[in-house]
């Protein structure tokens, strides 16, 4: 039997329409499943805080134990130090392409501006 | 004083009291480990004389937010401003026991430290977005600044108007590099400290006078 880890890529019109804890479920349910979720956009910085709240309501000891997610900084980067780079303006401060998968299986290898390598184990804790 | 002054001064005390918070409620986050409880240990016992709570080189000694009310804070300046601290969980998005394990825990006792530090970091990001007026961000500047967790952290901070402070914590290793995180964030006020030895804490507390008022 062929192994692998499942990717999905979540387009932003999707997300759109979604509620705050629809969108948190939708990549909590597919990251607990061990899949690696790709959204086109990511979460607004208030998003990204409920994100890490249900994720540590999630976490089970010998089960589920946390996420590991990643953004690239975009042209933001280019002024303005490391917040400048993810957000930018007052108002809905949206993070670019994010990488989200099960802590243990997914690591990040290089974040530059434009690009993110990530490296994904097919078993958790490699 | 005209009877007219008395009545505007007395009028504008009056929606003072009214429209002022009491005291700023000043949040102490950052990441596992970065010094915060160390931290909030000098600025409390500098200002009062007492402690907010014990400090571990294991990950998550501090599982719950301490909150230490009515901190009177004296800057070199000479201005004061009265605080409540809220010392808080490292903030992180993955818990495994097994980290815990390295540290010579006992199984029973990593499980444990493990399910109060998930429930203490759902805590501290419940209070961020609900009950803190103003935030002192620590970091350990001899690791590299452009954590994600420090990335998505500061940007949550700014997206509410947070005030907030940086700190470059642990300038007493060999390895601190502060110069980093002052690079990372030009846009806030960093202020390079050792919570642990106490250095340059004065520059911290000018610093609290003038960004919480």
């Amino acid at each position: 039997m062929i192994q692998g880890v499942q990717i999905e890529l979540i387009s932003a019109d999707r997300l759109t329409n979604l509620t705050t804890m629809e969108k948190i479920r939708t990549i909590l349910d597919s990251v607990m499943l061990g899949n690696i979720v790709v959204l086109e956009h990511g979460l607004t910085p208030d998003e990204q805080s409920m994100l890490v709240e249900v994720t540590m309501r999630e976490i089970r000891p010998g089960g589920f134990s946390g996420i590991e997610m990643e953004t690239y900084p975009g042209k933001e980067a280019e002024s303005g130090g490391i917040f400048g780079r993810l957000f930018k303006g007052k108002k809905p401060r949206q993070g670019r392409m994010t990488v989200i998968g099960p802590a243990g299986q997914l690591k990040m290898l290089k974040i530059e501006r434009d690009r993110l390598v990530a490296w994904a184990s097919l078993t958790s804790g490699g | 004083m005209s009877m007219f002054t008395r009545a505007k001064k007395t009028l504008s005390k009056f929606f003072q009291n009214i429209f002022r918070r009491k005291r700023s409620r000043i949040g102490i986050y950052g990441p596992p480990n970065a010094g915060k409880t160390t931290l909030a240990n000098r600025i409390v016992r500098d200002c009062s004389g007492d402690a907010i709570g014990p400090v571990s080189e294991i990950p998550h000694e501090t599982r719950r937010a301490r909150r230490r009310e009515d901190v009177v804070i004296t800057g070199a300046n000479g201005n004061t401003l009265s605080l409540d601290i809220v010392d808080t969980p490292g903030v992180t998005t993955k818990i495994d026991y097994h980290e815990f394990l390295e540290y010579g825990l006992e199984q029973d006792e990593a499980i444990s430290r493990a399910r109060e530090a998930t429930e203490g970091v759902a805590e501290a990001m419940h209070w961020l977005r609900e009950d803190i007026h103003g935030v002192i961000y620590v970091m350990d500047s001899t690791l590299d600044p452009f954590m994600q967790v420090n990335i998505m952290m500061v940007g949550i901070i700014e997206s509410r108007d947070l005030p907030v402070v940086i700190v470059a914590n642990k300038t007493d290793l060999p390895d601190a590099a502060p110069s980093r995180i002052k690079s990372a964030f030009p846009q806030h006020p960093v202020i390079s400290l050792s919570g642990l030895e106490g250095t340059n804490m004065e520059e911290l507390y000018d610093m609290m006078t003038e960004h919480f008022r």
